[in-house]
């Protein structure tokens, strides 16, 4: 067993969910045979390869930094959040 | 497929398929349906085809959207509860490129939440059903977009595929999914999964109507920087292979592959080679890797992408928390399926300090090998081939309780996604018991029309 019980709570932490008793057990063995089938790749000499981050064929891309029309205006936007008020979003107090 | 013309009309073929999603309705390929606004499209095309204006090269063809392309067509819910209500304020540039071509949406098609899953039994509105079978899954994470075109609703529909959600869901279903190179098709407004595999393709009946799809659809667009420039620009006949090769991958024929699977790929390779290509079978030793490399890498990207759900700007909010940690730590338990979780912990894993160089460093440089491996397969070949899926679909619950078992789904889709290189599932036969199966073929970035030319040079005997 490699995925502890303090392991999926701490990770739970990290992906910011909170997790009820009953899910964590199950979680703990689904992590377990997924992160143990990971251990095949060791079978892999990866001396010295370089990593591969995407397959975009290309790096930077530049535009000119104008002012476009967007079709989704504010009152659009603001209709998809629980509360606003004055054009601002509503958040429990955070201090 | 049919287009509006003088003789056919819009709202014909519009209201016919509404018709038949309605008759097919336990199949469940829709979370939602898009009708008034349907017909109120194919009456204007209608009238446009009146007064003898032009009309796009798609004018009037009803299609079905995979629910995590965004619309401003009503709700758009990524099967997930966290989107349930989600009204967007933008339109996914892949819509917009096939509405202006005057293809019209009927409805959004049913998927596992976020698009994480191979059997549409992870949506949060309940799984959708073979189009051959009512007891076996419909595949997935695309499962009601391939169900609504093998149920004859729609003529062609449209999925995402990170790991194989577009090529499974056609095997299983017996229509032709097409994945693309990655970059042909704008990713801007779709909901994110894993960004350096996502890509959009669709669903059709044959290769032809695909590739007119995917020739609508294809194409740079300055909201997505990763889009290519159009390559998407032949007639399917002038799209032909330069070598007429192809390798069957024998990794993917051994053990843990339907006997059945196996009999009707390589039933489907002879019928290539009736039709003059020369069939050769490799071993690819590497491509066996890339299962472990793709749930190491996807879940991470995963894991990024969805921390925006955090109940505060759009999407479900949790009614009880004490602050604001628990209002995101509480929205984020409601909202996502244990499959998103699952996902979202493990690319926490093994992005987590201690644990990056084994798993994820690891998983990247393979994927370089990987991506060598194919590389010089293909310079022999102009495709390569093996099943879509190692099985026939399987029944509903089947594989539930086991997510290993069901990621094993995706071991001969993942290495196109890993390598950004184009598949397509094309229809290869059926089992005794009635159930489709696919073959699989893969080819060169920028091959995808190759790929298409070469299923259609076969496609009456298949």
């Amino acid at each position: 067993m490699s995925i502890t019980r303090e392991d999926v709570l701490h990770l739970a932490k990290l992906s910011s969910i909170s997790l009820s008793e009953e899910q964590v057990e199950p979680l703990m063995k689904d992590l377990d045979g997924i992160v143990n089938y990971f251990s095949q790749l060791d079978e892999l000499d990866t001396d010295g390869v370089e990593p591969t981050y995407q397959c975009f064929e290309m790096e930077n891309v530049w535009r000119e930094d104008e002012i476009e029309e967007f079709e989704a205006n504010r009152e659009d936007l603001l209709a998809l959040t629980v509360e606003s008020e004055d054009n601002q979003i509503k958040v429990p107090k955070v201090l | 497929m049919k287009i509006a013309d003088k003789n056919t009309k819009a709202v014909d073929l519009v209201r016919d398929a509404l018709d038949r999603a309605k008759k097919f309705e336990e199949y469940h390929c829709f979370i939602s349906m898009n009708e008034a606004r349907a017909l109120e499209r194919a009456r204007a095309i209608d009238e446009k085809i009146a007064k003898g204006e032009k009309v796009g090269r798609l004018a009037g063809v009803p299609y079905a959207l995979k629910d995590n392309y965004l619309s401003r067509e009503g709700e758009t819910t990524a099967a997930a509860r966290m989107l349930e209500h989600f009204q967007s304020p933008i339109t996914a540039t892949a819509v917009k490129r096939l509405e202006d071509e005057g293809a019209i949406m009927i409805g959004r098609a049913n998927l596992d939440a976020y698009a994480h899953g191979g059997s549409t039994e992870n949506s949060y509105f309940g799984p959708t059903h073979n189009a051959h079978d009512m007891e076996r899954v419909a595949g997935g994470s695309s499962g009601g977009s391939a169900a609504a075109v093998a149920l004859g609703i729609v003529p062609f529909a449209l999925g995402s595929d990170t790991g194989g959600s577009i090529r499974q869901p056609a095997s299983f279903n017996g229509v032709y999914g097409i994945k693309p190179t990655f970059g042909t098709v704008s990713r801007y407004g779709v909901v994110a999964m894993a960004s350096s595999t996502d890509c959009m393709g669709c669903f059709a009946n044959n290769a032809e109507d695909a590739n007119l799809v995917m020739s609508i659809m294809a194409g740079k667009d300055a909201k997505d920087s990763t889009t290519l420039d159009d390559f998407w620009t032949k007639e399917l006949d002038e799209a032909k292979p330069a070598k007429k090769k192809i390798a069957l991958i024998k990794d993917f024929m051994g053990d843990g592959v339907d006997e059945e699977v196996k009999s009707i790929v390589r039933n489907y390779a002879d019928k290539l080679k009736a039709a003059g290509y020369e069939i050769d079978e490799i071993e690819l030793p590497i491509a066996k890797y890339a299962l472990a490399i793709y749930y190491i890498v996807q879940p991470a990207e995963v894991a990024s992408n969805l921390s925006r759900y955090d109940g505060i700007r759009y999407g479900h909010r949790a009614a009880e928390f004490d602050d604001l940690e628990g209002l995101y730590n509480n929205t984020r338990d409601e909202g996502f399926m244990t499959e998103n979780k699952r996902r979202i912990m493990i690319g926490n894993f093994v992005l987590s300090s201690g644990f990056y160089d084994a798993y994820y460093l690891k998983a990247q440089k393979a994927r370089t090998l990987l991506i060598d491996g194919y590389n010089k397969a293909l310079e022999k070949y102009d495709a390569l081939l093996c099943p879509t899926a190692p099985n026939p679909a399987f029944k509903i619950g089947e594989n539930t309780g086991d997510p290993l078992k069901m990621y094993l789904e995706d071991v001969m889709t993942v290495p196109a996604n890993l390598t950004g290189m184009p598949a397509i599932s094309v229809p290869a036969g059926k089992t005794k018991a009635g159930l489709p199966v696919g073959a699989q073929l893969i080819g060169a970035r920028r091959s995808d029309q190759m790929l298409l030319n070469i299923a259609k040079s076969i496609e009456e005997q298949a």
